[in-house]
């Protein structure tokens, strides 16, 4: 055992050993979580910057801030910093390591080294990419479409040997999952009884799994082609690029569910803590996320409809996008419907989630839009498409991690953040992400395509707004960084479960001790069971 | 829907001037989902609010509440009476796909090829230019689109329409713009470091002023759309000295087509070009289509793809090793070699 791992009465995960080393070398799956919630929120903070950049230099056509070189870097940083570095690892790899042991009452996961390793890939990942990106400063896009890739003079190289990496870290805490909640869960406990989180991870993992080797086939291909020009996407050569396009997106559409299932049992979490109610039905949200999870895979066509598909693939992709799309509203349902009756108290994360179902529901919607055909053919490769795709991954993903933040804040630290200051910056991340992204879709219509350094002069003022918006959703999230720092030392000591949840991750101490349950866990009143009346504080019915 | 209103939705939403029939059919589709979307959201919005008001907790202290559970089955109810409406959007969209990819009957072909950073246009017997295109108004015209380089992406907003410019592949798009006018045309898809200037511009010309431009003359909206700095390469091409069919004739010899094709009738190694272009061809397999300038594009680039039947599949891919403006010549060529077109150039 190493010294982390001695427990101590009343110990948290937090005490014990304290050195740096013994954070470095722990296999506390807490830890592990923690450490991936602070390295995703710095690429947050990173790709965020570069984000403020770019809507800067579109404050006017023409050079203003940067030259296209730069702008073209820039936006592929972006993109990859934001999908790879936090989108896809933040929920899962951060929350889903701390939660999902405590909410099936397991004292780790199932591999705890495995998971260490997983965030030592995910550094190393990342230095790589950021190493490309900085150095030579891949100019392709975060899609890296051949034959451009093959060709661009700029380092390409580095930063697919960064994602290939990343993807690994991504593979492994999957199995990692996987094998935790099939074999982990404390007795007693049924699937059906899970806290909708954990399926929600589960599908997550799945998705990971399978999907994740595709495209680390696909990077290798190109690095391939690039570095010895071998024609296996070279039309010249008999290669095809469009067979590029599909392998992308055969992970990359998927990828989308791998940032979007987890957000989704964070809202049904959030829900169900802040209105005291058991959900409106928890099977219709386990049907959905197994569907999600299913169908996820058979959609990816939908991003290729210009690309000479024949009409027919391309109906066929349609109505599979759109058969997604219902699971996702089944659950919207559900989560509206679980208000109905309940207990509500309106704290930072209740905000978050009203903001996510309105923001959510607009991009779904404008989803089921561009996946029907002839439409598409005017938005797709527009600032339409860049609009729906950020309500997706900013209005809904980012959106569930601040309440995710906020709803667990007391769990992972034991201190509570100052209400007043959540509420204002809940409120103010709203405004300034519909002042940021609304505009994006009349551009869109408007017919400006994405990826536009320069533009003309006629679409200007929507720019100038958009840019606006931006900066306001900069001083909202950079001022929940500092309330949220504030309160590691100084906001109120919490009680073991503030919010009175039900939830079984809170039926242990906050913060939790290494091992997690001093003995033997109470999972007997289910996870969503509001019917009784709240037992006095502390952690329920200890044996 | 009624012209005014589709007016007014379209200055609601910044939709630019719809200029083909094409482009309001797609816009009534568009104003039917964008409506629904936005009252969706707000149902699901106000709903939420309305809950939140009427059950927000009085006090700190948390009170029970009822157990209730919806059957799946009026999930399930609900899902399907959505995913009716979808399909009824799908329905919709997917007719008007096929009928943007179908190309009308005597369609002006014009060749499309995007390379960085610029587009070229080439046609039968119009001047080849580069960064305008010029088209008859109240035509039917169907672009083959191809890239040089690496992908690129045609986009004109005022017709609701794009199609990917794929290097190797011929793509192709057919619009009728109802009136005359100068339309901006966009690159869409990334293709490096002036893909935001990648711009041209569509002409359309009253058929009179078309036909002038034909002989030589150059109309003013074309000469404005040429001089127009903004417009990247924004000049007009040469005008070729020889037709392009007649160049079509030189570069087949140059690439050696006619060692195993004739065009005096007669069978050769491969089948001859007289007569081809519009006939029946029957393949292998037993399929029969029609022989039109994507075909004849295919035949070249994928010659294993559709064997004619009677004939040895030896003939090599040219895919990757002809300009585009080769390939678009000698498909004029064998074009000018059909029976209906009476004399051989
Ligand atoms: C080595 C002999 C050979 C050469 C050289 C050759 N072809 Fe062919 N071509 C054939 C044969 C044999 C067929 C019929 C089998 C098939 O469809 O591939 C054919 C078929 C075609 C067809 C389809 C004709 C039909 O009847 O439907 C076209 C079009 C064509 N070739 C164009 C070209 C062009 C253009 C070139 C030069 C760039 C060329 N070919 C060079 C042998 C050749
Ligand atoms: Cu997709
Ligand atoms: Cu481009």
């Amino acid at each position: 055992m190493t010294p982390t791992t001695e427990r101590h009465a009343g110990e948290s995960y937090l005490g014990g050993e304290r050195t740096l080393r013994s954070w470095l070398t722990t296999r506390d799956h807490k830890r592990i979580g923690l450490m991936f919630l602070i390295a995703t929120s710095l690429f947050l903070f990173v790709g965020g910057l570069f984000a403020l950049l770019l809507r800067l230099e579109l404050l006017a056509p023409r050079e203003t801030l940067m030259g296209p070189m730069t702008y073209n870097r820039m936006f592929t940083a972006h993109g990859v910093v934001m999908v790879w570095l936090f989108m896809i690892p933040a929920i899962p790899s951060g929350f889903g390591n701390f939660l999902l042991p405590l909410m099936i009452g397991a004292n780790d996961v199932a591999f705890p080294r495995l998971n260490l390793a997983s965030f030592y890939i995910y550094v190393a990942g990342a230095v790589v990419a950021l190493f490309g990106l900085f150095m030579g400063g891949a100019d392709t896009g975060w899609t890296f479409y051949v034959p451009y890739s093959a060709q661009t003079a700029t380092a390409v190289v580095p930063v697919l040997i960064g994602v290939f990496i990343l993807g690994w870290s991504s593979i492994v805490t999957g199995v990692n999952f996987i094998a935790t909640v099939h074999t982990m869960r404390a007795k007693g406990l049924q699937w059906m009884q899970m806290p909708l989180f954990v399926w929600a991870i589960y599908g997550t993992s799945v998705i990971q799994v399978l999907a994740t080797p595709v495209l680390g086939l696909v990077l290798l291909l190109i690095g391939m082609e690039h570095l010895f020009d071998w024609g296996i996407f070279d039309p010249r050569r008999g290669g095809d690029p469009v067979i590029f396009q599909h392998l992308f997106w055969f992970y990359s559409h998927p990828a989308v569910y791998i940032m979007v299932l987890p957000a989704m049992g964070v809202i049904s979490e959030v829900v169900c803590a802040f209105s005291r109610k058991n959900p409106l039905s928890y099977q219709a949200i386990v049907i959905a996320t197994v569907g999600i999870t299913f169908f996820g895979f058979l959609a990816w066509g939908h991003h290729m409809f210009t690309a000479g598909m024949s009409t027919f693939a391309a109906g066929s992709f349609g109505i599979l996008s759109m058969v997604v799309a219902i699971f996702s509203a089944i659950k919207v349902f559900t989560w509206t419907g679980t208000l109905y009756q309940g207990s509500i108290s309106l704290k930072a994360p209740l905000l978050y989630v009203l903001a996510f179902l309105f923001l959510f529901v607009f991009g779904g919607m404008t989803g089921v839009a561009v996946a029907t055909m002839s439409l598409d053919v005017h938005w797709h490769d527009t600032y339409f498409v860049v609009a729906h795709f950020h309500f997706i991954m900013v209005g809904g993903t980012l959106t569930a991690f601040l309440a995710a933040v906020h709803y667990w804040f007391p769990k992972v630290t034991g201190r509570n953040y100052p209400e007043t200051w959540g509420v204002a910056m809940a409120v103010l991340v709203f405004i300034g992400f519909n002042v940021t992204f609304v505009p994006q879709f009349l551009l869109g219509n408007l017919g400006m395509p994405r990826r536009y350094y320069d533009y003309p002069e006629s679409m200007q003022w929507l720019h100038v707004i958009s840019t606006g918006g931006s900066w306001l959703l900069g001083i909202a999230l950079l001022t929940t960084v500092l309330y949220l720092a504030w309160s590691l030392r100084h906001g109120a000591v919490a009680t073991d479960n503030p919010w009175h949840s039900a939830g079984f991750e809170w039926r242990t101490a906050s913060p939790p001790p290494p091992y997690n349950f001093p003995g033997s866990p109470a999972l007997h009143r289910g996870a969503y069971d509001y019917t009784g009346q709240e037992p006095p504080e502390g952690p329920a019915a200890l044996p | 829907m009624i012209p005014a209103s589709a007016d007014l939705m379209r200055d609601v939403l910044f939709l630019p001037e719809a200029a083909s029939r094409q482009a309001r059919d797609i816009d009534a589709l568009h104003f039917w989902v964008i409506s629904a979307t936005m009252l969706g959201a707000l149902a699901v919005g106000l709903t939420a609010l309305v809950f939140l008001v009427k059950y927000r907790r009085m006090g700190d202290r948390p009170r029970p509440t009822r157990f209730i559970a919806l059957p799946v089955k009026y999930e399930l109810a609900m899902a399907g009476l959505l995913l009716g409406l979808f399909l009824a959007w799908w329905f919709v969209g997917y007719r008007q796909m096929i009928a943007l990819q179908r190309a009308p009957e005597g369609a002006l072909e014009i060749y499309v090829t995007g390379k960085q950073w610029m587009w070229k246009f080439a046609s039968a017997d119009g001047p080849d230019t580069v960064g305008v295109l010029v088209v008859p108004a109240a035509r039917p015209v169907r672009l083959l689109i191809t890239a040089r380089d690496v992908v690129h992406s045609f986009f004109v907003p005022a017709l609701r329409v794009k199609q990917d410019a794929i290097p190797g592949r011929y793509t192709s798009l057919s619009f009728t713009i109802d009136r005359p006018g100068s339309f901006p045309v966009y690159c869409a898809e990334y293709c490096g470091l002036s893909h935001s200037r990648m711009w041209a511009t569509l002409v359309a010309l009253p058929p009179e002023e078309y036909q002038r431009w034909l002989e030589g003359a150059v109309p003013p909206a074309v000469g404005e759309a040429g001089g127009n700095a903004d417009i990247a390469g924004g000049r007009l091409g040469e005008r070729e000295a020889i037709s392009i069919a007649q160049r079509g004739e030189q570069q087949a010899a140059r690439y050696g087509c006619l060692a195993c094709h004739t065009v005096d009738g007669q069978p050769h190694i491969g089948p001859t070009w007289r007569g081809l272009f519009g006939s029946e061809r029957v393949l292998v397999t037993g399929q029969r289509l029609v022989a039109d300038a994507a075909y004849l594009t295919q035949s070249m680039m994928r010659p294993m793809e559709d064997l004619v039947a009677g004939y040895p599949p030896v003939m090599p891919t040219y895919q990757g090793q002809m300009e585009p403006a080769d390939v678009a010549a000698i498909v004029e060529y064998i074009k000018s070699l059909r029976h209906d077109a009476g004399r051989a150039p």
